[in-house]
């Protein structure tokens, strides 16, 4: 009854052709990447294929690469997990910095509500079809998207701060 | 009955005559308000579990006359902050704050709450005295309840020294503005 992944790449490979590419196995955990107008039909088949049966959306985030190609600087990582034969995987969709939009798979995962909504929140990836698309952590006057690499990770507002005594050079000493 | 178990406020200066006492209506007042502080928990992170140490029977917070945790802002004096206060949350201390009828003194126990501590990130308020004003601020990460005890006590000298008049006169007006409350 094990599910190893070559089986996985093959019906993949069989099902979606090019859609599916880059596989690889990363800490022993099958990662490949799909084309992100693939994603929910993709995730569709890996969840209701009586063979694959991944049944459960373990995670969904998102990850800013600067300095990647202008249509490859985001990224959503899905991670699932086939709880019978107890196989996980993962895969990437990768997207454009000028309109960085995707389907959303809540309809699929009801748990995918909660995480798109975070990822939304701190890199600004759209989700589309997503019931509730809006700010969930951060405060809703926020402007930016934390997590993106431009954004600064300090609060410019600090004043007890000597950067002295955090083994950085002070523009005045 | 014994009462050396008994320990009593000393007074205030004044002018002891045959059946007379004679003082400031300031040290009066003051003596009273700073025995009888009502104390409104505003916990959120390790601060609060060292303050619930503080108030319970160990250390007993209720020796110095805050026996009555106030859950209501209405009924409290002394505003306790304790823990990291996210900038999301700023706007609810502000309320809380505004909440609370005159007079009345805020403390800020711990690193977060009175800088933001290690958390010099986006989405920390830097200090609570950025949104309401601090009358005295405990250090610690978290302090140690004699920390938070002593930074009670030193209130209380800031509460017996204040002047009745403080909180209708234009400096602590002004103070409000500038933080923009009322």
């Amino acid at each position: 009854m094990n599910l190893d992944y070559t089986t996985i790449q093959n019906t993949l490979q069989n099902q979606f052709s090019n859609q599916v590419t880059d596989f690889v196995i990363i800490h022993e955990m099958l990662t490949f990447e799909v084309a992100a107008d693939a994603n929910f039909e993709v995730m569709s088949f890996l969840k209701n294929d009586p063979a694959l049966r991944f049944n459960f959306l373990t995670d969904v985030c998102g990850v800013h690469f600067p300095d990647n190609d202008a249509v490859r600087q985001f990224c959503v990582v899905y991670h699932m997990h086939n709880w019978i034969d107890n196989v996980r995987i993962r895969f990437k969709c990768y997207l454009p910095v000028t309109n960085p939009a995707i389907q959303s798979v809540a309809a699929l995962f009801l748990s995918a509500n909660w995480q798109e909504r975070e990822t939304y929140d701190f890199f600004g990836i759209v989700f589309k079809g997503h019931p509730q698309l809006k700010r969930i952590l951060n405060m809703d006057e926020m402007t930016v998207f934390p997590l993106r690499k431009e954004f600064p990770l300090e609060d410019g507002g600090r004043t007890d701060k000597d950067d002295r005594f955090f083994g950085r050079e002070s523009s005045c000493v | 009955m014994s009462t050396d178990k008994v320990k009593m406020v000393d007074a205030p200066q004044g002018h002891v005559g045959q059946g007379f006492f004679a003082t400031k209506l300031d040290s009066v007042v003051g003596l009273a308000r700073a025995n009888s502080l009502w104390p409104l928990p505003f916990a959120t992170s390790c601060c609060g579990i060292e303050f619930m140490a503080t108030m319970a029977a160990n250390y007993d917070v209720a020796r110095f006359g805050s026996e009555r945790m106030s859950f209501s802002p209405r009924q409290a004096d002394m505003l306790l902050v304790m823990g990291t206060i996210s900038k999301k949350m700023a706007p609810i201390l502000r309320q809380v704050y505004e909440q609370m009828a005159e007079p009345k003194w805020v403390i800020a126990v711990g690193a977060c709450a009175s800088s933001g501590g290690v958390f010099d990130t986006y989405s920390v308020l830097q200090g609570i005295d950025k949104v309401i004003p601090v009358d005295v601020y405990v250090p610690g990460c978290p302090p140690r309840p004699e920390q938070i005890l002593d930074g009670i006590l030193r209130l209380q000298e800031i509460v017996k020294s204040e002047s009745v008049n403080r909180r209708g006169s234009e400096v602590y007006k002004e103070l409000l503005n500038s933080y923009n409350i009322k």
